[in-house]
């Protein structure tokens, strides 16, 4: 019915009905599933099964029947055609058919999902009686039928596969022997250490292990009695199961001149050399790499339907982070990356405890981790998968990569903390004094900070007096006013900045006159800076509304007196600034000049009425040093001078703050450039940070900080060039300056909002807005003054002004 | 029985109301005293001590939170006219009486 409704469906054939093809179709079909005209050639007579559960059935803990992925039926259900047991001998790509046997399909796509296939070593013997492959359900039944009879099996190949063979081989009372051409088991996954453990404990269940053994020759005249190795020992066998690796299936390709390596090439859409051909699966090469597990097979799959489709014609796979987690003969382990794939300048990360088989090993590259291999015990795995999918940082203290800080221990240990416990460092609030709000029914976090101070200062202690919450009054009672801008409007940021738009409210007394329930200095601070993003120079400036650092810009000290930091784009001076500097301290007589941590030089303890006057000498711009804004953009030397730096850090750095210098965002954000993974300009805890790596390109990461609160950045992605490092930052700025609530730091709106989330938005810019955001950048930088200008033109009375004195008249 | 009564407060000139920020403070050293005077944005003009009881900030330099004060060093806040802290264990700041006479502003100090 349906193809008499759309006659001209496309068709796709796709070669191949393993996981991969398989696979491919279920997505292809969740997508779109009325789009093709769907024909699957299959090499074996069944519909298609999870091989991953083979030796299950090899060693009979599952049916067969209990693999299979798709059923016949299935295929009937979904209109597809399968074509079970017929192999495809040739691809006309002129005609655009495929032909088998006397079948001839015509496609308008073709996939190639053919899979790999065992790798037999060239020996003498391979085609006796009693050998084996161990690869389809077919070798399964065989060899589970032809083990019946036999006491010795060889099994070749010390791999994954190789010992799953050998679990399955055990379980029909055969003595098993594994021969393992490498120095150890599992050479792919495992070091060598590891590769012992693993075979002292295959021993123990009665495997012998036979590693660095070139097998030379199976012996026998028609039936298979022994293996002979290239030292001329032999070993009896009365069956051999080959399990040595996997090769791409090529041939068809290679005959349909298809470009072939290793594997069918094809690009980041799954594309071979002809458009109107694919390739998915074992059988691909892509960027040079060819996988063997099923994980990095989903993901291309998953790529490919969406182009096939038209979902997502630009959807592009980039590759796969490898990492498995599997038991062998009993044996717990995990995988990730390439263990064997060790440079000069990594950290080795490793853990062991001989008397359980446990044995750890993590491998550090840029202070993330590049591979991991764990055995016996996968206690940190999931944690350590976890960053070395993410690209996340390692922990500092490298023992946490295995033994990390408990937090949910910390949280219930709360409950034992004395009354007299510090929480709250910034307002010296003790756990008594919250514990007593709380029963006295401040149950919500500004409830306590209402009664006792504690949580309004940095805020890092928030999450306890959130735990304490809990602990004594059962519960956190839900705040609305947790989700507003800011507390005098009940509003959260859209609805607010909705709000704002419709009624063209461009300064902070109409928002509060019009939608406000109450006068707060936070609330007037942080509608300012939301009005100013939002109105530009339309925005009604009300010195009012800004706290006195934004109203004489510099920081108010305990004493009443200033902070001035001039800028110095990307920590970068010069001997006439210095000498500047020295004179303007002089001058005045600054009580202190220090060094700040961003790189600049702090002249502390200047009167409110100097300020005017220490701009003017300084004849530098403002560091903003004092306000929610830019601040800093910390560098290392770089490539310039640095006999480590791999790109021009200070360039970079000295660029992102001349462009990105005055703008405002709901907190302070601090940039950091390092020019190489040394990372001497610590980016990683800055809010943006930007990395060079080997290869000249620049990674950056968002979310980082350092304060109060300590936190890794995240990743965000890699550029290749300054001018594409400073538009994805850009665009990230303008997003959490117009995203974020009043003084939510950017390590609180990542996590909040997301990584992947950020990611997709910013950098492959899912919502449509990336040239808002970069007309937000242009419109923001071209607005930039610098505010140290208003020392020649006052804006309000008395702005710089010292205590007007009044004599009083003398008393009659 | 002789009570002492305090006597009545004179009123000094300080400026002219368009001396004084909108929304904002000022700071005065009236004779011996640092004195903040306020205008808030409904037009009322009222005078504080000019320095926190907690930790002596400066408050003229401080934000209105409708008719109170906001300490720039830890946002205590100090009602304007009977000048208590919104935080328990902390002093009231001293209030001094305001009258605006033809566009001038005049402070009651007691000396």
């Amino acid at each position: 019915m349906i193809r008499a409704l759309h006659p001209v469906k496309p068709k796709l054939v796709v070669i191949g009905n393993g996981m991969a093809g398989a696979r491919l179709l279920e997505d292809v079909l969740a997508l779109d599933s009325e789009l093709f005209d769907i024909t699957v050639f299959g090499d074996e007579p069944y519909g298609n099964y999870n091989r991953i559960l083979l030796s299950n059935v090899l060693n009979g803990s599952q049916d067969a029947k209990e693999i299979f992925l798709n059923s016949l039926e299935w295929y009937k259900e979904n209109d597809i055609t399968l074509h079970a047991g017929q192999r495809v001998t040739k691809v006309d790509r002129e005609a655009k058919t495929v032909h088998a046997g006397e079948l001839t399909v015509p496609y308008d796509y073709l996939v190639f999902a053919t899979g790999s296939k065992p790798f037999v070593p060239p020996v003498p013997g391979t085609s006796l009686h009693g050998v084996f492959v161990f690869r389809t359900l077919d070798d399964c039944r065989n060899i589970a039928n032809y083990a019946k009879g036999c006491k010795n099996a060889v099994v070749i190949g010390g791999g994954l596969l190789g010992l799953e063979a050998a679990k399955g081989l055990m379980t029909h009372n055969v003595g098993v022997t594994v021969i393992e051409m490498a120095p150890w088991l599992m050479s792919v996954q495992l070091d060598e250490a590891g590769g012992k453990v693993l075979g002292q404990t295959i021993e123990k269940m009665g495997i012998t292990a036979k590693t660095g053994a070139s097998t030379k020759e199976f012996i026998g005249h028609t039936q298979v009695t022994g293996v002979r190795f290239a030292d001329g020992s032999e070993i009896p066998a009365d069956m051999v199961v080959v399990s040595a690796g996997i090769r791409p299936n090529t041939d068809l390709a290679k005959e349909s001149g298809l470009k072939c390596d290793r594997a069918l090439v094809v690009d980041d859409q799954l594309r071979t050399n002809d458009p109107a051909v694919f390739g998915v699966g074992e059988c691909v090469q892509h960027n040079g790499m060819i996988y063997g597990l099923v994980a990095p097979l989903w993901e291309q799959t998953k790529v490919l339907a969406k182009v096939l489709t038209g979902v997502d014609t630009v959807a592009a796979y980039t590759g796969s982070k490898i990492a498995t987690k599997l038991k062998v003969m009993g044996v717990e382990l995990a995988s990730m990356g390439r263990i064997s794939d060790l440079q000069s300048t990594d950290e080795v990360v490793q853990f062991s405890e001989p008397s359980r088989r446990v044995y750890w090993k993590a491998i550090i590259r840029d202070g993330k981790v590049n591979a991991a291999c764990l055995l016996g015990d996968l206690g940190p795995a999931d944690d350590l998968m976890r960053m070395f999918h993410a690209g996340t940082s390692a922990p500092e203290r490298r023992l946490e990569l295995f033994f990390s800080a408990n937090t949910e221990k910390k949280e219930t240990s709360l409950a034992d903390l004395p009354d007299s416990h510090q929480i709250c460092d910034c307002n010296g609030v003790c756990k008594g004094t919250i514990v007593k709000a709380i029963n006295a029914g401040k149950c919500t976090l500004p409830a306590v900070g209402k009664a006792t101070r504690a949580g309004t200062g940095c805020g890092s202690c928030k999450k306890l007096i959130k735990g304490l919450i809990e602990a004594v009054a059962g519960g956190v009672k839900a705040d609305p006013s947790e989700g507003w801008y800011v507390p005098a409007v009940p509003m959260d940021k859209p609805t607010l900045v909705f709000e704002v738009k419709a009624r063209g409210l461009k300064s902070v007394s109409a928002v509060l006159a019009e939608l406000g329930t109450s006068e707060d200095e936070k609330s007037k601070a942080g509608l300012a800076s939301m009005l100013k993003g939002l109105w530009g120079s339309e925005y009604i400036d009300e010195r009012d509304a800004r706290f006195v650092n934004d109203r004489v810009h510099a920081n108010i000290q305990k004493d009443g007196t200033f902070s001035v930091v001039p800028r110095a784009y990307g920590g970068v001076t010069t001997a006439d600034e210095l000498i500047r500097i020295g004179e303007v301290a002089k001058k005045y007589n600054v009580p202190m000049v220090k060094y700040t941590g961003g790189q600049r030089i702090d002249l502390l303890g200047i009167k409110k009425e100097d300020l005017p006057g220490v701009w003017r000498d300084l004849g530098m711009p403002s560091g903003y040093a004092y306000t929610k804004a830019l601040r800093t953009v910390k560098t290392c030397v770089g490539s310039e001078f640095c006999r480590y730096g791999t790109n021009d850090s200070t360039s970079l750095g000295i660029a992102l703050e001349k462009r990105y210098q005055g703008f405002e965002f709901p907190a302070k954000v601090k940039l950091g450039v390092s020019g190489c993974p040394r990372n001497c300009a610590e980016s990683t805890v800055k809010d943006v940070g930007v990395v060079a790596t080997e290869g000249g390109e620049w990674e950056v990461s968002i979310g980082g900080a350092a304060g109060a609160h300590v936190r890794k950045s995240d990743v965000l992605c890699r550029v290749k060039t300054q001018a594409e490092a400073i538009k994805v930052i850009g665009r990230f700025l303008i997003y959490y300056r117009d995203n974020a609530k009043w003084l939510e730091r950017t390590y609180d709106f990542v996590p909040r909002i997301g990584l992947e989330a950020i990611r997709s938005i910013i950098v492959e810019d899912s919502l449509g807005i990336g040239g808002d955001l970069d007309y937000e950048v242009e419109k923001t930088a071209a607005a930039y003054v610098d505010p140290w200008l208003e020392r020649d033109y006052p804006v309000y009375a008395g702005q710089f002004d010292d205590a007007r004195r009044i004599s009083l008249p003398v008393l009659t | 029985m002789s009570q002492t009564i305090a006597p009545p407060p004179r009123f000094t000139t300080i400026c002219e109301m368009h001396e004084l920020p909108i929304g904002l403070g000022r700071s005065f050293r009236i004779g011996e005293q640092s004195v903040a005077v306020f205008r808030t944005r409904t037009g009322k003009v009222f005078a504080v001590a000019n320095e926190c009881p907690h930790k002596g900030g400066p408050l003229a330099d401080g934000m209105l939170a409708g008719e109170q004060v906001v300490c720039p060093l830890h946002t205590f806040r100090f009602d304007s006219t009977s000048g208590e802290c919104d935080q328990p264990g902390v002093c009231a700041v001293a209030t001094f009486p305001v009258e605006v006479v033809d566009g001038f502003v005049r402070i009651g100090i007691t000396a």
